[in-house]
């Protein structure tokens, strides 16, 4: 649906974006996530045609749009400010776009009739623009560029003025919008649990380059660096040393742990002098109860904090021989007791509760 | 006796406009009800006769003479407002949306250096470049295009009209940049993304989004443009006095103040019903700008 390749963008001395190339298919949630600053908007500001580029070329429907403005390209956006027009009313927004295919009255109140209970604003046509509360001004630029068709449907950070828990409403309802429209969703944001929940795949962005392309729970479970570990979720960084690479599996000795056979991720290159570390998500550890052996491998440790969260409870522990504290969470079930500061334990775990990450230079 | 201790916030704000409240009272409020009083005496040689009557209004507002002043006035008003903001509204986009950021600085300074000179100097300046033997004339004599000075460039009412649509430009530019410059952009960027051609654009976002803006600027330019005098008197001629210059007439030359004063209430009066009418253009407008 849209292609993207080898982009390049520089404002002044600034690279904005460095050799983006990326594929979104027909009918899928995208999302571009990243820190600010990371060039996310200005990609998706360059696929609606706001900003242009120093080389590269963006292809949308089989179609360059080299030289095509905003108003001719099959996209429409929602904007972060939403960019509702104060002095119109809400049906006069949404049936702005609809001025050029002169439909005559009636057909465009259908139109935006239809539009308004698509978002769950129907009655709401005659009200200012300015009478309106963020969530509803965040549905009314929604109607607006849905009542377009377009192909591509641009979401600019929407979410982000609203407060949590009509924040985690919409979530779910622009997905279920854009599964029963089809159209294609490009989603901009910088939380990572938005775009976890909401998206088929994930670009993770960092200083203008696509830094890992793909599905939420790959992203989760195999992260590519460091960067991108970090960046989702909770992630324990450990010192690693690589052994021995055989048949795709790594030997790495593990700072705390010990030695591990890692399976080599797709991204993941050991050649070329990169440097890696070691990654462990706190959930897939487990702080073992006396006599309890459920893991393949054990290692001491002594617990240095305790967090009781309720459902969960967060352990800082040290492992014998390392420096490094390390975040395990326990599940807290019915026969499971909390443990001690000071207490001695042992961390239970297995070779794919760790993935190689890449270290940035 | 407790009622009448004001709330230290009500005694502040009390001390803080007591200066320019008695200001308003001395220097605006007492002389307009002077006028009012002065409006309804009548005038018997060099005495004032103080039996109150409306023969002064009666006058005002029948006698040919006055009726053609005030309603010249009120054309050349309207007129110069017309020229002064269809000119200053390009000026205002170009520096406001065409004119890079680091520039807009440096094209608000330009536009104020008009004021480093005065403002008679600047009418002298027109009567230099419009007159008889004047830059005008010289320019299109020495290119042969004319045999004769022209004479009807001087001493009417275009002179006025050129003048003061001059004179005003940069206080309606200023306004209208500003409420320009208020115009989120993202409204720009989202008609063009809902298929707007920047035509189209200008004619549904930008024009009736800076409307405050042009309302503003009409008023600032309208109003004391019907009660200038000092233009028409030196650049307007006999064809180009207005009423004010009559005003000026009856209070010093003729010793006629109470017909004056009834001239100045009639042209206030007819000032007030315009600006009214802007104010409440103004406000309907203003009332869907709240929204960002």
């Amino acid at each position: 649906m849209i292609e993207l390749s080898n982009i390049e963008k520089h404002y002044g001395s600034y690279h904005a974006l460095r050799d983006v190339t990326c594929h979104i298919k027909e009918g899928e949630f995208f999302s571009l996530l990243g820190p600010s600053g990371s060039g996310k908007t200005t990609l998706l500001r360059t696929i609606a045609g706001f900003e242009g580029i120093d080389s590269g070329s963006v292809v949308i429907g089989g179609q360059s749009m080299a030289g095509v403005p905003p108003n001719k390209r099959p996209t429409n956006m929602v904007f972060q400010s939403y960019a509702i027009f104060p002095h119109m009313s809400v049906a006069q927004n949404v049936a702005y776009g609809l001025r050029a295919q002169r439909l005559g009255k009636t057909r465009t109140t259908e139109m935006v009739t239809e539009a308004l209970g698509k978002v769950g604003l129907a009655g709401y046509g005659e009200r200012a623009a300015h009478a309106l509360s963020g969530g509803q001004r965040q549905r009314v630029a929604l109607a607006r560029a849905l009542i377009l068709k377009p192909k591509v449907l641009l979401l600019d950070e929407p979410l982000s003025a609203l407060d949590r828990k009509l924040r985690e409403e919409m979530q779910s309802e622009l997905r279920h919008l854009q599964r029963s429209l089809g159209i294609t969703f490009v989603l901009v944001t910088h939380d990572q649990e938005e775009a976890l929940t909401m998206s088929d795949r994930v670009a993770v962005m960092f200083e203008g380059e696509i830094a890992q392309l793909d599905t939420p729970q790959a992203l989760y479970k195999r992260p590519a660096s460091k960067r991108v570990a970090e960046f989702f979720g909770a992630m324990n960084i450990l010192k690693a040393e690589i052994l021995g690479l055989k048949g795709g599996i790594v030997t790495t000795r593990i700072e705390g742990l010990g030695v591990a056979e890692i399976p080599l991720g797709p991204e993941a290159d050991t050649h070329g002098g990169n440097k890696y570390c070691a990654g462990v998500r706190p959930e897939l550890m487990t702080v073992l109860d006396d006599g309890e052996s459920a893991y393949p491998k054990e290692n001491p440790a002594i617990v240095t904090d305790v967090e009781y969260r309720g459902e969960l409870t967060y352990y800082d522990v040290k492992f014998d021989g390392s420096d490094t504290p390390v975040v395990v969470s326990m599940r807290n079930t019915t026969n499971r007791e909390i443990k001690e500061v000071g207490q001695k334990v042992r961390i239970g775990w297995e070779n794919a509760s760790a993935v190689l990450l890449l270290e940035q230079t | 006796m407790r009622q009448m201790q004001l709330d230290p916030d009500a005694r502040r704000g009390l001390s803080l406009i007591s200066i320019p409240f008695a200001f308003s009272i001395l220097l605006l409020a007492a002389p307009l009800m002077i006028l009012l009083a002065m409006s309804v005496w009548t005038q018997d040689f060099l005495t004032l006769d103080r039996t109150p009557t409306l023969d002064n209004f009666v006058e005002a507002w029948t006698d040919p003479i006055y009726r053609t002043l005030m309603l010249r006035s009120l054309k050349i008003s309207i007129i110069v407002t017309l020229v002064t903001v269809c000119l200053a509204y390009p000026a205002a986009y170009y520096m406001s949306f065409v004119a890079p950021n680091n520039r807009k600085a440096l094209l608000i300074f330009l536009i104020t250096i008009p004021f480093w000179t005065s403002y008679l100097m600047r009418i002298f300046l027109w009567k230099v470049i419009l007159g008889f033997n004047g830059v005008i004339n010289g320019s299109l004599m020495g290119l042969g295009l004319i045999d004769q000075p022209l004479d009807f460039i001087l001493y009417n009412q275009l002179a006025v009209v050129v003048t003061l649509s001059h004179a005003w430009l940069p206080f309606a530019v200023l306004p209208i940049f500003v409420v320009m410059e208020k115009v989120n952009r993202a409204y720009l960027e989202a008609a063009q993304d809902l298929g707007d051609t920047p035509f189209w654009r200008f004619i549904r976002i930008t024009l009736p989004l800076s409307m405050p803006g042009v309302v503003a600027a009409t008023l600032i330019v309208f109003v004391p443009t019907i009660g200038d005098y000092v233009t028409p008197k030196l650049v307007g001629g006999p064809s180009g006095l207005m009423i004010a210059n009559m005003i000026e007439v009856q209070f010093k030359n003729a010793n006629n103040a109470p017909l004056g004063a009834a001239l100045a209430l009639s042209a206030l009066l007819l000032v007030t019903s315009v600006a009214g009418i802007f104010v409440w253009l103004n406000r309907r407008y203003l009332t869907s700008e709240g929204a960002a």
